[in-house]
């Protein structure tokens, strides 16, 4: 099974602790080694892109600046494993580090399955760090 | 949390744990079959702990202590250790006593031992059948049962199977090895096969009803990964990972809703996996830069890869796959890579050039009870609007065939020529 990890947090960005990277990419690389991460990638600022829009019917594209800041999605991980049991730990010991190594920081760390043929239904974890 | 739901809980962690437990073990104990046993004991203890204790907040490092608690024990009973291990065993004590050190299962880099651990699973010393179950247990963490369910064998079979296996690699002395240097690249071909041997058995299981059992195709596809990381130097391994997702890319497409096998030339390429593809021509680019274009697995990688390139199959290039069974068969002398060159041929230069080369197969032993030699013959004579002779050819390999999907498929191809056959007064 396919999951993608997506990290969100309503607090002002701020980059992660020089701590926090060191575990993290620690983390990330006993997970492509184990081959269970197949997929990474970091996502530059809102301000950085556009959106386009549907608003009552009517298409807009909005090149920023962006007023609302609701939940920012800072990247995304991909990962090929067993279960969603496996999905959560995983997630589990991510956050987990977080937790550790960036004190005062909330967020979500999103584990959302890739949709398959012949897999019905559509089902969300959130695993939620609250330091 | 249910017990049901902290026991898969357990089973999750244990196998993202799983290698580190028994890497770290094998370096106490200098035996892989001994400490693949004792960290048993830790999913036992984990088993009976968690339910009442609830998940503690480092499982992985929980399972660590644990583990390392049993194989002190072991060596601590173990009168008959060396010297030198009794040194290791206070060295080990002392660690133990003053760090329980709960961040340790990030730091240290357990690739040679990983390494050390497949290479004992898939020691040549064993059957291929064996080092499979074994590889699928220390190296996926599979319990016996699944592991047992995915080669269709009863659960007694496969226990004994691997009892048999560890015990002749601590009795043989060869329990804990790491080939070096030129042994390592031979000993890695005896990795392969298995690893491509687990992959083919989920990717068309040869008999039994299920086209696809592809809890194995990715359980072989992480050990490719695994590979390719901690061996990064063996072109090979990454030529046989590009093959493995290259072939598993095309998972979703090749079956239709109700199970039917379909065709490659048939299949909706828009269901083919774009990150599998982008990664096995990553890992087929790292292979020939390593200068290992043309091994036994690069070289169907890279016919996998003239596929994944090609947005509709008229696309296909053709005559490069074909050049490619033909450097193949020149590495491997197989009638059946003949007979892929041949279906190369066949959509190439057409089917009368192919026709030549299958019927020049005919005689060989190895294909006399291969369904996919009358099975092609059948599909050149029927593009040669030869239908009479394509409805014995396609007769000629549904009989041949083991899996059922494949035999209702050939009977219905067998079918449909004898039809063309009837409405064009062939007989």
């Amino acid at each position: 099974m396919r999951f993608m990890y997506i990290v969100t947090s309503s607090q002002p960005p701020r980059p992660p602790t020089p701590a926090l990277m060191e575990a993290m990419g620690k983390l990330a690389e006993r997970e492509i080694k184990a081959g269970r991460m197949i997929d990474t990638g970091g996502l530059l600022p809102v301000a950085m892109g556009a959106q386009v829009r549907i608003t009552d019917g009517k298409l807009n594209v909005i090149d920023g600046p962006f007023v609302e800041t609701k939940e920012m999605i800072g990247g995304y991980a991909i990962f090929e494993l067993r279960s969603k049991e496996e999905a959560v730990a995983a997630a589990v010991e991510f956050m987990q580090l977080h937790k550790e190594h960036m004190p005062g920081w909330d967020g979500t760390c999103e584990v959302r399955p890739f949709a398959t043929p012949g897999v019905d239904g559509a089902c969300q974890v959130d695993v939620s760090a609250c330091a | 949390m249910t017990v049901a739901d902290i026991q898969a809980t357990i089973l999750a962690v244990w196998r993202i744990e799983q290698p580190r437990l028994i890497t770290s073990l094998s370096r106490m104990l200098r035996d892989v079959p001994l400490a693949e046993d004792l960290t048993q004991e830790a999913l036992i203890a984990a088993l009976e702990h968690w339910p009442l204790s609830g998940v503690p907040e480092k499982p992985g490092a929980w399972l660590m202590a644990t583990a390392k608690r049993r194989a002190l024990d072991h060596i601590r009973r173990n009168r008959m250790l060396t010297e030198k291990h009794g040194m290791l065993a206070h060295d080990l004590v002392r660690e133990q006593e003053t760090m329980p050190d709960f961040d340790s299962a990030l730091d240290d880099d357990i690739g040679d031992e990983l390494l050390r651990l497949i290479f004992t699973a898939c020691h040549p010393l064993l059957s291929r059948e064996v080092r499979a179950a074994l590889a699928l247990r220390m190296i996926c963490g599979l319990t016996t049962e699944e592991i047992a369910r995915a080669f269709l064998q009863a659960e007694a079979t496969i226990a004994q199977r691997i009892v048999r296996a560890k015990r002749t690699l601590s009795e043989s002395g060869l329990a804990y090895e790491t080939p070096r240097g030129e042994a390592l690249s031979e000993r890695l071909a005896s990795v392969l096969e298995v690893v491509y041997l687990i992959f083919n058995e989920g990717y068309t299981a040869a008999s039994g009803g299920e086209w696809l059992r592809p809890q194995l195709c990715n359980e072989a596809l992480r050990i490719g990964r695994v590979l390719s990381s901690i061996a990064p130097q063996e072109p090979e391994a990454h030529g046989l990972l590009a093959l493995m997702e290259l072939n598993a890319s095309r998972m979703a497409a090749r079956t239709d809703a109700a199970g039917e096998p379909i065709l490659l030339m048939d299949q909706n390429r828009a269901l083919w996996d774009r990150l599998q593809i982008r990664r096995g021509q990553l890992a087929l680019a790292r292979a020939c830069e390593l200068g290992g274009a043309g091994g036994f697995y690069a070289l169907q990688a890279a016919i996998a890869a003239c596929h994944a390139e090609a947005d509709t199959p008229d696309a296909t290039d053709w005559r490069r796959i074909a050049a490619l069974y033909g450097d193949l068969a020149a590495l491997l002398d197989s009638p059946v890579i003949e007979l892929n060159r041949a279906v190369a041929i066949g959509m190439a230069e057409g089917p009368l050039a192919a026709l030549a080369i299958v019927d020049g197969l005919a005689d060989e032993p190895a294909l006399k009870a291969y369904h996919l030699l009358p099975s092609v013959r059948g599909d050149l004579l029927q593009r040669l609007s030869r239908f009479a002779e394509a409805h014995t050819a396609f007769e000629a390999a549904a009989a041949l065939a083991g899996n059922a999907r494949e035999r209702e498929f050939l009977k219905r191809r067998a079918a449909v020529a004898a039809r063309a056959a009837q409405d064009h007064g062939q007989r």
